[in-house]
């Protein structure tokens, strides 16, 4: 390493990913602290009861919990198949 | 009327103790007759950075467990006698605590002492969960790195959704931001979460930036609070913390890089 190469080097800035990084993170494990404990349990018997009638993937439900002020709102969410006759 | 204060962090090796040991010298010092307890059962150490780790005969499981009282156990510091110590048991493990007998402890505490100083043990077990229960003020102990920062947010939601005040529905412990082992040349380069990055995530009202120094470890090297190092640069710190948390106004120091001189540059300060 040459001289020049020693002051050129430019240390990278790697707080700024620091930051995105945690700002990303602290959010999501935020809006999971409030959700009830039964919520992953909730989400795999209805996940059991979906696929005696309809073959969906492990992945096409998604149950999400959020709350205000003055309610709460259990989403549940399912992708169903193109053509689920088939 | 008593004030908890609770010093916690979520993870280890951030500075509590240290934190814990100088602003309760600091309160003291202030000439409010304050109390110190290790709630780090099995692990204790806040004795030892204090310096009186030769002066333990009974600790707060004794107390809890009635085999002596609050008195027998608690140490008078030799340098400030507004200062008391209760050192954690060095032989059981943290399941010696209970709710009950933690809150008997501090009842009787509250009735002579102005503050509680509570040092919690690392991470979210029965200790730490102890220590911050009954707290009024949480102090949170927190280094500018990624998960310094992860943990203190978790803490956070403990301390709002598992404390007494949130269970019985009173007003939230009040929190305050503690950055510490802060270096205002690598925030500089790049290279550190700065004071506003943290601010940023963590939105709490910072008491106090302690910078990065030798004298720390100096300090716990001779079981001196570092607080009682009045020409360092950390002892300076946690004296603003002090006069902050006790309703001073004073500006933040130790948030950019010193300009030292050429001379000192060259020698040395």
């Amino acid at each position: 390493m040459s001289l020049l190469d020693y002051f050129k080097s430019t240390k990278p800035h790697t707080a700024k990913l620091a930051k995105e990084r945690l700002q990303i993170l602290v959010a999501h494990e935020r809006s999971a602290r409030n959700q009830p404990s039964y919520l992953p349990a909730l989400q795999q018997e209805l996940l059991k009861v979906i696929q005696k009638y309809i073959q969906v993937d492990q992945d096409a439900i998604s149950v999400s919990f959020d709350s205000d002020d003055d309610q709460e709102t259990l989403e549940l969410n399912i992708v169903l198949p193109d053509n689920p006759n088939t | 009327m008593a004030r908890i204060i609770v010093v916690t962090s979520g993870k280890g090796g951030v500075g509590k103790t240290t934190t814990s040991a100088a602003i309760a010298m600091g309160l003291a010092k202030k000439g409010h007759k304050t109390a110190v307890i290790d709630f780090d059962v099995g692990l204790r150490n806040l004795d030892l950075i204090l310096g009186c780790e030769r002066r333990v005969v009974y600790d707060f499981v004794n107390v809890i467990n009635e085999e002596a009282t609050l008195n027998q156990a608690l140490i008078k510091d030799k340098r400030c006698s507004q200062l008391y110590i209760l050192p954690a048991s060095q032989t059981r493990d943290k399941d010696a605590l209970t709710q009950e007998g933690v809150g008997k402890v501090l009842d009787e505490l509250a009735k002579t002492f102005k503050y509680i100083v509570c040092d919690s043990p690392a991470g979210i077990e029965r200790g730490a969960n102890l220590a911050m229960y009954f707290a009024d003020d949480a102090f949170v102990v927190t280094n500018p790195e990624v998960s310094s920062v992860r943990d203190s947010d978790r803490m956070l939601g403990i301390l709002s959704s598992k404390s007494r005040r949130a269970e019985q529905g009173d007003e939230p412990i009040k929190e305050y931001l503690l950055l510490s082992r802060y270096d205002p040349k690598r925030v500089k380069l790049g290279a550190m979460l700065s004071v506003e990055d943290v601010q940023d995530i963590l939105s709490l009202h910072l008491l106090g930036v302690i910078p990065e120094s030798q004298s720390v470890l100096s300090a716990s090297n001779a079981g001196e609070p570092v607080i009682l190092d009045s020409d360092s640069d950390a002892g300076q710190a946690y004296s603003d913390v002090v006069d902050r948390y006790l309703g001073e106004d004073k500006p933040h120091r130790f948030i950019d890089e010193d300009k030292k001189g050429l001379f000192k540059r060259l020698f040395g300060s």
